[in-house]
């Protein structure tokens, strides 16, 4: 059985059986041992995740509820008609446009800066690579407790700071209309940089050497080093990271979820706590579905610009 | 690297990296003290940073209340069982993605990438409903093949980049001894295998041990949460919240995934990675 695809059979013997058969023997011996081996994987994909995806979708055209005997029959688009005049889901909208592309920004300012850090010969680099562990590993739930009490408007090391130069300080962050996105912003941010900055240091270990030292036998101060032999090599990484963490940072839930609710009055209500409160909270299964769809649309739209705008920016 | 920096530049570097050291340390050192302070130093004003007695009282409190053993329990059992059906099943099917390459591969790595693209709401309704039809929403085994799932795609993309780096010469050496796929793959791969196995499947297991949107909505009766759920819950009840106990059920529930992530910090860097530059 060797059926290796990438090596050719070392001498073609001249006098092998009719060429034809023999492979098409082959390519279905292979296809029965492919098969063998990707189907414990493909069936629970397939129908705990394929069929929900395709099924979810179509519930948007739907007016099913959650309740047991609700029908599914199609019904045109009248949730999207409703999303379109829904003044609240824009809201949660463009809060969840706000929190996406901010966290990602400084997700990835903040990440760049520590790749380079840790690619630059600092001590401490393990303990720091070991500490940047810390915001990955931990359950989210637990993360949005931990900051909840940093930001405790009485106990919390937060407010304690500030109370240093201003006594009798006791802003609850979380709680104040001004305050509570950008300070759950802060959190996403430190959620998600380590990932970040560890692919980026991936990036940055993969630059040659000689292509760094031959900038710096031409005078590139490492300003200089940086912007035109770093930068440039590591684009590609940049856009993928940026990517991926766009698309988690708009569908992000837990964190926000277990931080605020959502609240203080709707400040907070990214667009997955919104369609998870019409789902779970209010039964409406299919304004949900119809939401879901929406923030696909968008997201993939998005993508598409942004990933258009880098490769165009790549060739040139 | 062999570059040369002033030593000004070298001063403002270890500044900077200072300041992310405490940025990112800082929060986990303030969970662990707080959960050694009295409940009446967290009420207070007071922010000295270290307990001003040391209230060892807050662990057995918050082992003793809300059914934390109990949720301990059920986060241990659906992690181990999610962790091995999904590496029992990925084996081979990464074994196959990485080897055969060409459509499956092609085909495999548009799902992973469309997987992350959709919000997880369009699933969860209908997987809300299919579960609830075969009585298996509320349950701590419609919430072990809902992770199972969502853990796949992402240890199938570990799994692969490690087959990836396993020399195709060392089973064509075994295929020239007469060694059939099977026997190849049980002698020659797997073995090679194992440290990349290892960490898919720890990988898997804090995924499944931090996981919180399918344990909100999926569990309703509090004999089958999981920790994240019951932590969530003690949040809920804000105001009335003890807070020593609070953190120090935090610091139980995240020793686990910190653990798991020390020892997988070399592979992290490597592992994942190699799947998500290269492709």
């Amino acid at each position: 059985m060797t059926t290796v695809t990438q090596t050719p059979p070392p001498v073609p013997l001249p006098t092998a059986p009719s060429p034809h058969r023999r492979t098409s023997r082959m390519v279905v011996a292979r296809r029965k041992e492919v098969a063998a081996l990707v189907i414990p994987s493909l069936i629970p994909i397939l129908v705990f995740s394929v069929v929900p995806l395709v099924n979810g979708v179509y519930l948007a055209f739907t007016e099913a509820t959650l309740s047991r005997n609700s029908s599914s029959a199609f019904t045109g688009f009248g949730q999207f008609r409703k999303l379109a005049g829904d003044q609240l889901f824009l809201d949660s909208f463009k809060i969840g446009m706000i929190w996406a592309v901010s966290v990602t920004v400084l997700q990835l300012l903040a990440g760049l800066g520590l790749a380079l850090l840790l690619n630059a010969n600092l001590r401490f680099q393990n303990l720091t690579r070991l500490l940047a562990l810390i915001p990955w590993a931990m359950p989210p739930v637990v993360v949005a407790i931990m900051w909840k009490m940093l930001y405790n408007p009485n106990s919390g090391p937060v407010n304690g700071v500030v109370r240093l130069v201003e006594p009798g300080f006791a802003l609850d962050w979380l709680g104040s209309f001004g305050t509570a996105l950008p300070a759950a912003i802060v959190v996403g941010v430190w959620v998600g940089m380590p990932q970040t900055s560890i692919t980026l240091l991936a990036g940055l270990q993969q630059i040659p050497d000689e292509l760094v030292e031959a900038a710096e036998v031409d005078g590139a101060g490492s300003w200089q080093r940086f912007l035109h032999v770093s930068l440039p090599a590591l684009r590609p990484v940049m856009t993928s990271i940026t990517s991926l963490n766009f698309i988690w940072n708009f569908n992000s839930f837990g964190l926000v979820y277990v931080l605020t609710e959502g609240g203080p009055g709707g400040q907070t209500m990214l667009p997955m706590l919104f369609a998870y409160n019409e789902a779970f909270k209010y039964r409406d299964i299919a304004y949900a579905a119809a939401m879901g769809n929406v923030m696909v649309l968008v997201v993939v739209a998005l993508l598409m610009f942004y990933l258009w705008t880098q490769f165009r920016a790549e060739r040139d | 690297m062999a570059t040369r920096t002033s030593p000004v530049t070298k001063g403002a570097q270890y500044v900077a990296l200072a300041g992310y050291m405490l940025f990112l340390g800082f929060p986990l050192f303030y969970l662990l003290m707080a959960s050694l302070k009295t409940t009446q130093q967290l009420a207070s004003l007071d922010v000295w940073i270290f307990p001003r007695t040391l209230a060892w009282s807050n662990f057995s409190e918050a082992l003793a209340s809300q059914g934390i053993i109990r949720s301990t329990l059920n986060t241990l059992v659906v992690s181990l069982a999610t962790t091995l059906v999904v590496t029992a099943v990925s084996l081979p099917a990464a074994y196959a993605m990485a080897r055969f390459r060409g459509r499956l591969r092609l085909v495999g790595t548009g799902y992973i990438l469309v997987s992350q693209v959709f919000p997880v709401i369009l699933i969860i309704i209908p997987l809300f409903l299919i579960l609830r039809t075969i009585n298996l929403n509320d349950s701590l085994v419609g919430l072990t093949l809902v992770y199972v799932t969502f853990c796949l795609p992402f240890a199938l993309w570990m799994l692969q980049g490690f087959v990836a780096a396993i020399p195709v010469s060392l089973e064509e050496a075994a295929a020239m001894d007469g060694a059939s796929r099977f026997t190849m793959l049980r002698t020659v791969v797997f073995p090679l295998l194992v440290p990349g196995t290892v960490a898919t499947a720890m990988f898997t297991f804090v995924s499944a041990w931090n996981e919180f949107f399918f344990a909100l909505v999926l569990l309703q009766s509090p004999d089958n949460f999981t920790l994240s759920r019951s932590l969530a819950l003690f949040v809920g009840a804000e105001g009335q919240v003890r807070l020593g106990p609070l953190a120090a059920g935090a610091v139980l529930a995240s020793i686990p995934s910190l653990v798991f992530f020390a020892i997988l910090q070399r592979r992290l860097t490597g592992g994942l990675l190699s799947g998500a530059v290269k492709g």
